[in-house]
């Protein structure tokens, strides 16, 4: 009678655990098959001309030049424009924001940001910016990406400042250094590399980003440095020729994934490398 | 003297700074209402011209210029449902195997392994589900689910529909696949604050692993394990590009989990850069709206939740 429900007890046991490695197997299952998919169409559709010429016509040859260089630029500009705001946010956050409702409230919304579909984001740069002026424009497409910046960057410069005991804190007001020295010299100094990885995190998060351009910085077919003007992007170029008839834009179309993942990824790791360092 | 203007200059300097910092968490406020302002702004048209009605009409014209976000809603509510049903078992088990199961040695890639599947765009999801999951799901998946599910009554009509590959079922299969790292480092974090003690003490009772988990780990943890299956929800509701992709774009009433249809992300996504009218493009925008205020809702819940995880570590649960 015991040994029986003894039996039983370790046959469940055995049944939920192997259902629980399966459910790693799975994970990993389509994690190994989205890359192997990636890599096989991405690298046999890689050429030189991909770096060097523009989108073609349909049915034409060609690359992603003009794409590749508008992806960097927004990426850079969303980026220059987000960070500041994240670290100065952040900092309050993990340097003021004992007291008082702005910092508990602040952080409760940043969370909710750092998840909110990016579409509504590219819907609201359209309605306030895009709509206004009455063209798409590179600039409006740098914003909204910048937005998606400012939460990533606010977490962790928090996270990081928390991260430096009080006493260093403590001993630079000691030496009767005023508040911004310390942060700057010493909390901030000591937590530089956590902040670069928000950064590096936040740069990987954008250059995917695919929604929030479609109604801001659209595409554009011709080579083009105006950043007031519709400016084409990987995501985006990615997104039309992937659903195109033509065989050419569909080659295209995956060597611009494999470009964009590899980025990300490489991003990714970095960011993690340099943590680990630390 | 001197002493005394580097003391002034010090406690301006402090006031700026903080000052500064302080300006940039309103700024991060004020973009939350200005998000939600914006909105309801660009969908006034649409919101006096239909109300609340909007959200139950199924019609979707913009021939006739009649619009009901009711389709959509319900394509987002479908697909986001499926990858739920999917996602949470799976990352329940992958957080289980991770915390409980894995050598040591193996929980640092796997763990990365995990955060990978998170770190691919979503559009590459898009692209996968496109060319190669849909392609398999219609030549072989879907005519067997209609051949041997659909003759069930009532549930095997969700199955049965056309084997197009493209549909809610195959948009709900992949948002399941993306939502299924956050869920799961979630839970695999949640499961981590659990006192070893109190395991042991179970497992010195003679519990199984299993038996641990159910009765130790889970009620400790549940809070903290629906706040990461919200979060998952609310990834899974705004989730774009990897859904218009597979969904494909029809405004048709779904009568099986086959058919082709579409979300709000998706509708946006399609729509929006072709809508000429002012009314259409207002009645986008109400669209917006709403998935900004349910995916609002879901992800405030997820986050009081985890919360409340957070202040009760340490006491009894």
């Amino acid at each position: 009678m015991n040994s029986s429900l003894y039996a039983r007890r370790r046959l469940v046991n055995y049944i939920n655990l192997s259902m629980a490695s399966l459910a790693m197997v799975f994970g990993l299952f389509w994690l190994g098959w989205i890359l192997w998919t990636l890599f096989a169409n991405g690298f046999s559709s890689l050429s030189v001309a991909v770096f060097t010429q523009n989108t073609p016509a349909p049915g034409s040859a060609g690359g992603l030049l003009n794409a590749i260089v508008g992806s960097l630029a927004m990426a850079v500009f969303g980026t220059l424009i987000g960070t500041p705001v994240g670290i100065l946010a952040g900092t309050y956050l993990a340097e003021f924001g004992q007291r008082g409702w702005l910092a508990p409230t602040t952080r409760f919304i940043n969370d909710i940001l750092l998840s909110a579909p990016s579409v509504v984001i590219g819907l609201f740069i359209y309605t306030v910016y895009v709509f206004q002026v009455h063209h798409y424009s590179a600039w409006a497409g740098s914003l909204a990406l910048a937005l998606i910046v400012i939460p990533v960057v606010l977490r962790t410069t928090e996270n990081m400042l928390k991260l430096v005991p009080n006493t260093m804190r403590e001993a630079a007001s000691a030496l009767g250094a005023p508040k911004w020295q310390v942060i700057m010299y010493v909390t901030m100094r000591s937590s530089k590399a956590g902040i670069l990885t928000g950064i590096l995190l936040a740069v990987a998060r954008i250059s995917g980003e695919t929604a929030p351009l479609l109604f801001t910085a659209l595409n554009n077919s011709n080579w083009s440095t105006n950043m007031n003007g519709p400016m084409a992007n990987l995501p985006y170029v990615i997104f039309q020729f992937a659903m195109s008839p033509y065989e050419d834009w569909k080659k295209l179309a995956w060597a611009g994934a494999l470009i964009i993942t590899l980025s990300v990824l490489t991003l990714n790791i970095l960011a993690r490398t340099l943590l680990k360092q630390k | 003297m001197s002493d005394h203007a580097t003391m002034n200059n010090h406690r301006r300097n402090d006031v700026i700074f903080v000052y500064l910092t302080r300006a940039a968490a309103v700024l991060v406020l004020l973009l939350l209402g200005a998000i939600i302002g914006s909105l309801v702004y660009g969908s006034l048209p649409s919101l006096q011209k239909y109300g609340l009605s909007f959200i139950f009409n199924s019609a979707w014209n913009p021939v006739t210029e009649e619009f009901g976000a009711w389709r959509p809603i319900l394509g987002t509510l479908l697909t986001s449902g499926i990858a739920l049903l999917i996602g949470v078992p799976v990352s329940f088990g992958i957080a289980l195997f991770l915390t409980e199961l894995s050598p040591t040695w193996l929980r640092r890639p796997l763990g990365v392994a995990v955060e990978l599947l998170a770190g691919i765009p979503s559009i590459i999801y898009g692209m996968f589900g496109f060319f190669v999951l849909a392609p398999i799901l219609s030549e072989s998946v879907q005519p067997w689910l209609i051949e041997h599910v659909a003759s069930i009554p009532v549930f095997g009509q969700l199955f049965n529909g056309p084997p197009f590959g493209i549909g809610i079922f195959t948009a709900g299969l992949i948002l399941a696949i993306m939502v299924i790292p956050f869920m799961a480092s979630v839970m695999r974090d949640v499961f981590e604050v659990v006192p070893p003690m109190l395991k042991e003490s179970a497992y010195g009772l003679g519990a199984t692993t299993w038996e641990v988990v159910r009765n130790v780990v889970l009620p400790y943890t549940k809070t903290g394990v629906v706040g990461g299956i919200m979060l998952g929800l609310g990834r899974a509701l705004g989730e774009t590009m990897a859904v218009t992709f597979v969904i494909g774009n029809s405004y048709d009433s779904v009568d099986s989990l086959f058919h082709p249809g579409n979300s709000i992300a998706s509708s946006l996504a399609n729509e929006f850069n072709e809508a000429e009218k002012a009314m259409h493009l207002s009645s986008l925008i109400n669209l917006g709206l709403i998935l900004f205020v349910i995916t609002f809702i879901v992800l405030a819940l997820s986050k009081l939740l985890l919360l409340r995880l957070q202040q009760g570590e340490g006491k009894k649960s």
